[in-house]
C-alpha cells in the first residue's frame, strides 16, 4: 500500500516539474548560483534607515530643477522614494543594518541638463557633518555601515574629468562607507571594494511604449547611435573614449554589416529590437545606458571598455550574456562578431529575452520584485552581517576629516 | 628660449677655448661654477631637440621617472603601456595629420597597478584596409538568416502552410519586367512555395528561361489561345486561365493556400504572412494605382477629389464588430468613357470590379472529394461559363474570411502598365551576338578624358556622364542602344558622332 502511495507521489512530482519546465521554453534561466541570486528577495533579510535629512539636501534641489528624474542619474532620488516606503525601511535605528543619508549630489545642472559636480564634495561633507553631530551611528563605525547613493560619471571622485577625478579620488569622509555608483572599472581610484555597481536610469515608460510586435525580423547586424568624436571638446580624437570610437568610425563607416551613425533618430528603440548585436563603448566615462536599452531590447550588448566593471556584475553573468571586445581589437570587431557560433548567439538572445533580466536593469516606479532597486538591496544584504571591526573604539578615529582640495572644506 | 641657451652654451665653450683672461675667467668661472646649470640647460635643450622631432612630451617623461616616489610596479606599468602603444603606432596608422600620435603619460602620484588602462591620448587604431570583407559579409548574412528562422519559429506563424501562387502571363515586351518582379518576391517568401505559371499562346522559352533562374517549384502550363488587344477580352482570357490552374490544383491534390499574383502586381511580404491566417476562404485589401496621363485629368481630379475623397482600395469592408459587411471597390464612375480599351493605350487602365489578387483560399475547398469542404463551396468543374472573380465560386459571400486586420491593412497593390503593341525587344533582353558599332561617350567626369578610342572597341561601362543635358545624351551610353535605333532623333546623334569620329 506504502509503494503506490510514494510511487503515485513520485509520478505527480515529475508531472508538475515537466509542466514547470515547459512553461518557458525559449527563454533560459542563468543556471547556477549567480542566476537565481537575481530573484532573491531582499525583504527580511536586512533593515534600513533613512535619515531625516532637512530638504535642502534633498527636496529643495529637486524642487529648483525637475529635469533631475528623468536623466541618467535619477537613480538617487528613485532609490530615496522606493525606500521610504519600502518593507525594508525601520524606523527604529538600533536595529538597523544599513543607514541611508538621502543626498541628491547630482542634481546641480548645467541649461543642457549635464551635472556639475563641483558643489556636491561639499553638500556630502556637510550632510555628514549633520547627521555624525545629531546621530551616533556616524560615528560608531566611521561610516562602515552606511551606503550612499552616487551616480555620477565617476562615483564619488565628483568630476567629469578622468584625469581631475583621479587626482581627487574618493571623498575621504566616504572612504568607509559603501558607494552605490554606476561607475565601475578595475584598479580604479574611484571604485572602492566592496561598492555596488548599478545600471544608470532609463526610462522603462518610454522602453515600454516603443515595443514593437516580437515576430519583427532582426535585420541589421550591428547598431550604433552615438559620437564618435567630442568635437566640442576633443576635435581630434584621441582622448575621448581613448579613441575606441573613433576607431568605431573610422574602420567600419563603410561597413553595410554596420548601421552607426551620430544621427539621433526618432525609431532609436525601434531600431534596436531589430538589430541583432548593439555597440556599447566606453564614452569619456566606461559606463553608458545603451546596456541598459540592449537588455531591454534584446540586442546582444557589445562591451568595448577595458577593465569595466559592469552592473550587479555578482548577479548577473556578463560574460554568457554579451561580448566584450578589447579596445586594441577594435579594427578586428567584424571578424570578431561574425565568428561567433550561432548557437552562442542564439542562447545570448534567450538568456536576454529572460524578463528577470530585463527587469534587473530598469528602476520602474513602483517598484517591482527582481528590478533594480532590489538588486542593489540584495548586494548590501549579500554584505551582511558586518564585521566586528568596523565598529570603532569610543574615541577611536580614522577618517581624516580635513583631507582633500581646500574647497571641499568651505561650508555648504 | 632654449635655443638661445644652446647657442650662449656654444659660444660660453667657445669663448672658453679661445679667450683667456677676465672674460674667459669669469664666464669659465660662471662656466665651473654652474656646471650643475649648463649640464641641466644642455640636457633639457637636448630633450627639448628630441621630443621636436619625436612629437613627444620626452622630458617630462624622463623628470617623471627621476622624481616619481611611486613603487616600482609603477615604473613597469607605464613602461609596459608605452612600449605598448608605441608598438600599436607602429602597426597601425593613425589620423593622417599627425605621423606620430601624442602621447601623455599620466601625472598621477597614486598607484594605479596592474592597470592596463592609462588616462590620455591614445591613437585611432585604423587596420590597413578599413573595408568590408566580403567572406564576413557572407558570413554574417547566415548569421541573420538564422536568427531570423529562429525568430520565425518561435514568434511567427506555428505549422505553415506551403503556398500556392497563380500567375497569368504571357510573352510581351514588359513580361520580363513584371514577372521578374513577381518573381524575387516569391524567393524572398520564407515558406514552401508552388508557382503556377499559365502562358496564354503556348509554352514559351522565354518565359521558361526566365522563371528558371528562380529556383522555386514551377509548374509551368500553357493555355492554347493567344492573349487579345483589349483589356476587356484579356480580364476573361486571364479568368479561364487562373481556372485552368485550379484545376490544376484539383488534379495534383495540392495541399496549401491558393493565392493569385498577377505578374504587374506588387506583393508585400506582410502578405505571405498574412494569408497563412485564412481558414478556408479570406480577402485582403488590394491598393490601385492607376495613373491618368492627361494634366487636365489631374485637374478634374483634384476637384472631385475634394467633394468626395476617392478609396483607391478594393477589399473587404468590415463593421464596427470587424465583420464583414461588404465590399469596398474602386470608383470608376470619373474614368467613364475615357477609359483604356486596347492594350497599348495611353488612357487609364481601369481594374474590374473585384480583382483576383485580392482573394486566397484554401486548396483544400477545391479537391474533388474532401470530406470536411464546405457546403458554399462550388465545384470547380460544375461551373457554367466563366466567372469574374472568385467570388462567382462561393453561393454565400458572407462566409469570406477579412485579412490584415479586416482590410485595413494594404498588403497588395494593382497596377497594369503595358508597352506598344508594336514595340520590339530582343529576345530574353540579351543583345548576342554584342554590338558591332560602339560610340565613346564624349565627356568624361575626369579631365584627361582618354582620346577617341578605335570604332571596334568597346567603352569603359563605368563612364556616366553626370549633367544630363538632353535626353539623347544617354543613349550614347545605354546599353538598349538597338532598341532605341526606331527613334529618329537618336540616329541623327549617331550620325553626328560619327562624323566627329571621322
Amino acid at each position: 500500500m506504502r509503494k503506490w502511495f510514494w510511487g503515485f507521489l513520485f509520478i505527480a512530482f515529475g508531472f508538475v516539474c515537466s509542466i514547470a519546465a515547459e512553461r518557458n521554453p525559449r527563454t533560459e534561466r542563468i543556471s547556477g548560483s549567480a542566476g537565481d541570486v537575481l530573484e532573491d528577495d531582499p525583504v527580511g533579510r536586512l533593515k534600513v534607515y533613512v535619515y531625516e535629512l532637512p530638504s535642502k539636501y534633498n527636496k529643495k534641489i529637486l524642487q529648483k530643477d525637475s529635469r533631475c528624474l528623468s536623466h541618467m542619474f535619477a537613480a538617487e532620488i528613485y532609490m530615496h522614494r522606493f525606500l521610504l516606503s519600502s518593507p525594508v525601511r525601520t524606523l527604529n535605528p538600533e536595529e538597523a543594518d544599513w543607514f541611508y543619508t538621502p543626498i541628491y549630489a547630482t542634481c546641480d545642472l548645467t541649461p543642457t541638463g549635464l551635472p556639475l559636480p563641483f558643489k556636491s564634495p561639499r553638500m556630502v561633507r556637510s550632510a555628514i557633518q549633520l547627521i555624525s553631530s545629531s546621530w551616533p551611528y556616524w560615528n560608531r563605525s566611521e561610516g562602515a555601515d552606511h551606503f550612499f547613493v552616487v551616480p555620477h560619471d565617476f562615483g564619488a571622485c565628483f568630476h567629469y574629468q578622468e584625469e581631475k577625478a583621479i587626482e581627487r579620488g574618493i571623498l575621504p569622509i566616504l572612504q568607509r562607507a559603501t558607494l552605490v555608483q554606476t561607475f565601475g572599472q578595475r584598479n580604479h581610484v574611484c571604485l572602492n571594494e566592496g561598492s555596488i555597481t548599478i545600471p544608470p536610469y532609463a526610462p522603462p515608460q518610454k522602453m515600454q511604449a516603443r515595443q514593437i510586435p516580437l515576430d519583427t525580423p532582426r535585420s541589421i547586424f550591428v547598431y550604433f547611435r552615438g559620437l564618435f568624436y567630442d568635437v566640442n571638446n576633443d576635435p581630434e580624437g584621441g582622448y575621448y573614449a581613448r579613441g575606441a570610437r573613433a576607431a568605431v568610425w573610422e574602420n567600419f563607416k563603410n561597413n553595410p554589416l554596420f548601421d552607426i551613425s551620430t544621427e539621433h533618430p526618432t525609431t532609436y528603440y525601434e531600431d534596436m529590437q531589430r538589430a541583432i548585436f548593439c555597440l556599447c563603448p566606453l564614452g569619456w566615462a566606461p559606463w553608458s545606458p545603451r546596456l541598459v536599452e540592449a537588455v531591454v531590447f534584446g540586442c546582444i550588448p557589445v562591451i568595448i571598455a577595458d577593465d569595466i566593471v559592469l552592473p550587479f556584475a555578482d548577479a548577473i553573468p556578463w560574460e554568457e550574456i554579451g561580448v566584450f571586445v578589447a579596445e586594441e581589437d577594435v579594427p578586428k570587431l567584424d571578424t570578431i562578431l561574425t565568428s561567433i557560433p550561432p548557437e552562442v548567439i542564439l542562447r545570448k538572445q534567450r538568456l536576454l529575452a529572460n524578463p528577470s533580466m530585463k527587469r534587473a536593469m530598469l528602476f520602474p516606479q513602483p517598484a517591482l520584485p527582481g528590478d533594480a532597486f532590489h538588486q542593489i538591496l540584495n548586494g548590501l544584504a549579500r554584505k551582511l552581517p558586518h564585521q566586528k571591526s568596523i565598529y570603532l573604539k569610543p574615541g577611536e578615529k580614522i577618517l581624516n576629516w580635513t583631507a582633500g582640495p581646500v574647497g571641499d572644506l568651505k561650508p555648504w | 628660449m632654449k635655443l638661445s641657451a644652446l647657442h650662449q652654451s656654444y659660444i660660453n665653450r667657445r669663448t672658453n677655448s679661445f679667450r683667456s683672461s677676465g672674460p674667459l675667467d669669469s664666464s669659465s668661472d660662471s662656466a665651473i661654477k654652474s656646471p650643475a646649470a649648463i649640464f641641466w640647460l644642455v640636457f633639457h635643450a637636448l630633450c627639448c631637440l628630441i621630443s621636436l622631432l619625436l612629437g613627444y612630451r620626452f622630458s617630462r617623461l624622463v623628470f617623471f621617472f627621476l622624481f616619481s616616489t611611486s613603487s616600482t610596479n609603477f615604473y613597469t606599468s607605464p613602461f609596459r603601456s608605452t612600449a605598448e602603444l608605441v608598438k600599436t603606432l607602429d602597426v597601425h596608422s593613425v589620423l593622417s595629420n599627425n605621423p606620430v600620435a601624442n602621447l601623455d603619460l599620466p601625472l598621477l602620484n597614486k598607484t594605479v597597478t596592474n592597470s592596463r588602462v592609462v588616462v590620455g591620448r591614445h591613437g585611432i587604431r585604423i587596420r590597413p584596409w578599413p573595408h568590408p570583407d566580403p567572406v564576413e559579409v557572407m558570413k554574417a548574412h547566415r548569421i541573420i538568416e538564422i536568427v531570423q528562422k529562429e525568430q520565425r519559429s518561435q514568434f511567427g506563424i506555428k505549422n505553415p502552410r506551403t503556398v500556392i501562387v497563380v500567375t497569368p502571363t504571357y510573352v510581351r515586351t514588359f513580361q520580363a519586367l513584371h514577372l521578374t518582379g513577381v518573381m524575387h518576391s516569391l524567393m524572398l517568401v520564407p515558406y514552401d512555395l508552388v508557382w503556377i505559371v499559365v502562358e496564354a499562346g503556348g509554352v514559351s522559352n522565354e518565359t521558361a528561361s526566365l522563371i528558371a533562374k528562380s529556383g522555386l517549384k514551377i509548374i509551368h502550363v500553357g493555355f492554347n489561345q493567344r492573349m487579345p488587344n483589349s483589356w476587356e477580352e484579356r480580364h476573361k482570357l486571364e479568368s479561364k486561365m487562373r481556372l485552368r490552374a485550379l484545376r490544376i490544383i484539383r488534379e495534383k491534390k495540392l495541399d496549401g493556400i491558393v493565392m493569385f499574383a498577377d505578374d504587374s502586381n506588387m506583393h508585400s511580404m506582410e502578405l505571405f504572412d498574412e494569408i497563412q491566417n485564412v481558414k478556408w476562404f479570406g480577402a485582403v485589401s488590394v491598393g490601385i494605382l492607376t495613373h491618368s496621363v492627361n494634366t487636365d485629368e489631374m485637374a478634374d481630379r483634384k476637384k472631385d477629389e475634394e467633394e468626395n475623397p476617392r478609396m483607391p482600395v478594393q477589399g473587404p469592408a468590415c463593421n464596427a464588430s470587424d465583420m464583414l459587411a461588404g465590399w469596398h471597390t474602386f470608383n470608376t464612375l470619373p474614368f467613364a468613357g475615357k477609359s483604356a480599351v486596347y492594350i497599348d493605350d495611353r488612357a487609364t487602365v481601369l481594374p474590374r470590379k473585384l480583382e483576383w489578387s485580392g482573394f486566397v483560399l484554401n486548396s483544400r475547398l477545391l479537391w474533388k472529394d474532401s470530406s470536411d469542404k464546405p457546403k458554399w463551396i462550388k465545384d470547380i468543374d460544375m461551373l457554367n461559363g466563366d466567372i469574374e472573380s472568385p467570388l462567382g465560386l462561393v453561393n454565400d459571400p458572407s462566409v469570406v474570411e477579412p485579412l490584415g486586420n479586416c482590410g485595413r491593412q494594404v498588403l497588395l497593390w494593382w497596377l497594369r502598365v503595358e508597352a506598344r503593341a508594336d514595340s520590339k525587344f530582343p529576345p530574353k533582353w540579351i543583345i548576342d551576338p554584342p554590338l558591332e558599332i560602339t560610340v565613346p561617350s564624349k565627356r568624361t567626369p575626369w579631365p584627361d578624358a582618354p582620346p577617341e578610342l578605335p570604332a571596334n572597341e568597346k567603352p569603359a561601362m563605368g563612364m556616366l556622364d553626370p549633367i544630363v543635358k538632353h535626353s539623347t545624351k544617354r543613349t550614347s551610353r545605354s546599353k538598349h542602344r538597338s532598341k532605341r535605333k526606331h527613334e529618329p532623333k537618336t540616329d541623327t546623334q549617331v550620325s553626328t558622332r560619327h562624323s566627329e569620329q571621322s
